[in-house]
């Protein structure tokens, strides 16, 4: 249930040691996210019934699942966005604390997130979309902001819409003017909540192609998806959620090649017909 | 007895015209700005301010102007503090003003999709940040015409502090009515002089949506 207090005392002496917002130190071995029996639930309705996972430095997972199996609930635990009732969740080594403002925003400055609507800032061109979280948050000066946004949007290949408003851009240039804003803050996680749910098809490609030169990059990626091909070329472990647990997890050549569970197989081959 | 022509009713009119304008400006900025303050406390304090201003709210759309004004000419005189017809109007087409506009634009702010939060939150964004560069600007968009058809309402509102004996348009029609018995005349310049100063303000509004129909389909 609960994750025992093993080593909550070092954890207080840590933040009082360090600076709340000090980026965190890679230490190899260390799981950047670390969850620990975690439980939600909305009402009397529990939708996440105890995960405990630990994502490494530079991995990338998939989360696959019917809709309703708590996968982008669990997703949006880890920046708190959904508040969790039970067990503990640390990212670089800082658990993440609900009441305190301070926490949250160092912990959100070390996990971006992109989401399914884009939600880009409409009344703010690309560009202020960009700049305006490092220029608050980071305190960068205009200039500054401005010439990381520049490199981003290139990043992405938009160099030439920094002046654009949203609306002028399709779908797929949103979302991924949505990505070079969330590396803006420089994250070491990035969550992806179905990204590509809401863009027709032919959009589908630029978009992912960006997520994949991210991880070749190293950059660490929770992905809910239901892109099983991406999924399969692209994730080091994929993990299938049923009625909100970790139902299976493993490479993708043997979630996807040997499930091991009816519900992973009935799941996969419903995503045949 | 004075005989008054039609150039007597109208420049007298004119003149009392100006302190309608006035009580109206008065009620729309300081209503405005008492709005504005009870709209972020709303936002951003718990549940029970939410309460405590939704019953701000109920009792002012709940009972009418008129009474509030006699509560404020009255009621403050009572609790032994004098106040002239001018404060007592003020105050209160200010609170009633209020009461209109934190819900107008509470509902503009609630009209930003959820989303719009949550990414100004999930980029580390504080409270007072999301709010100030993601969400009330959109929201002022949104609150632009609503929020000066209201004006229309409180520019009429402006009338019943003619019953405090305030020297507004309606008030100055009523003495020169009595005094010329020419009552239908006196009112019919009334209704032209408000009609004159609330038409173009409802022809503003209603560009104003239209052209922020335009912008967001």
């Amino acid at each position: 249930m609960a994750a025992p207090p093993d080593d909550a005392v070092d954890h207080m002496i840590d933040h009082v040691i360090e600076p709340v917002a000090a980026p965190a130190l890679p230490v190899p071995g260390v799981p950047i996210v670390r969850i620990t029996a975690l439980r939600k639930s909305y009402g009397t309705n529990e939708v996440l019934k105890g995960i405990d996972l630990d994502v490494m430095r530079g991995e990338v997972i998939a989360l696959i699942g019917k809709s309703g199996s708590g996968k982008s609930t669990l997703l949006r635990c880890i920046n708190g966005l959904e508040q969790f009732q039970d067990g503990s969740l640390r990212v670089a080594d800082k658990p993440l604390l609900h009441d305190s403002a301070m926490a949250m925003r160092a912990l959100r400055q070390q996990v971006g997130m992109i989401f399914q609507s884009f939600n880009l800032f409409p009344h703010l061109s690309v560009g202020r979309n960009v700049m305006l979280a490092p220029t608050l948050v980071k305190k960068r000066s205009d200039r500054d902001a401005a010439d990381q946004a520049r490199a981003l949007l290139a990043r992405v290949g938009l160099a030439e819409k920094f002046d654009a408003m949203p609306d002028q851009l399709s779908g797929g240039q949103q979302q991924r003017v949505a990505i070079a804003r969330a590396l803006a803050m420089e994250p070491q996680v990035l969550l992806c909540d179905e990204i590509t749910s809401a863009l027709d098809p032919e959009l589908v490609g630029e978009v992912l192609r960006v997520v994949e030169s991210l991880a070749e990059e190293g950059m660490t990626l929770l992905m809910v998806t239901h892109e099983m091909n991406f999924a399969r070329k692209v994730a080091d472990r994929v993990i299938f959620m049923h009625q909100g647990r970790v139902h299976e997890i493993g490479p993708p050549a043997e979630v996807f090649g040997a499930p091991k569970t009816p519900e992973l197989r009935q799941f996969l081959k419903s995503l045949d017909d | 007895m004075i005989e008054f022509t039609l150039w007597d009713i109208l420049r007298n009119l004119a003149l009392a015209l100006r302190w309608t304008v006035a009580l109206s400006l008065i009620a729309f900025i300081g209503g405005g700005l008492v709005g504005g303050l009870l709209l972020c406390l709303r936002i951003g304090l718990g549940r029970k301010t939410q309460r405590l201003i939704g019953a701000y709210v109920a009792l002012f759309q709940g009972s009418p102007l008129l009474i509030q004004l006699f509560l404020a000419y009255f009621g403050l005189s009572l609790l032994g503090v004098e106040v002239s017809a001018w404060t007592a109007a003020s105050l209160a087409l200010t609170l009633y003003t209020s009461a209109y506009l934190v819900e107008i634009w509470r509902g503009c702010v609630e009209a930003v999709p959820k989303g719009q939060w949550e990414a100004a939150r999930s980029l580390a964004m504080s409270f007072g940040e999301q709010l100030r560069h993601v969400i009330l600007p959109q929201a002022a968009r949104l609150a632009i015409a609503p929020t000066v058809g209201f004006l229309v309402q409180v520019i009429k509102g402006t009338a019943l502090a003619s019953v405090i004996g305030f020297v507004e348009l309606t008030k100055a029609g009523g003495m020169i009515a009595n005094a010329s018995f020419k009552p239908f005349l006196v009112f019919g310049c009334v209704a032209l002089f408000y009609f004159a100063l609330c038409f173009p303000v409802s022809l503003a509004a209603q560009h104003l949506e239209r052209k922020q129909h335009g912008r967001t389909t």
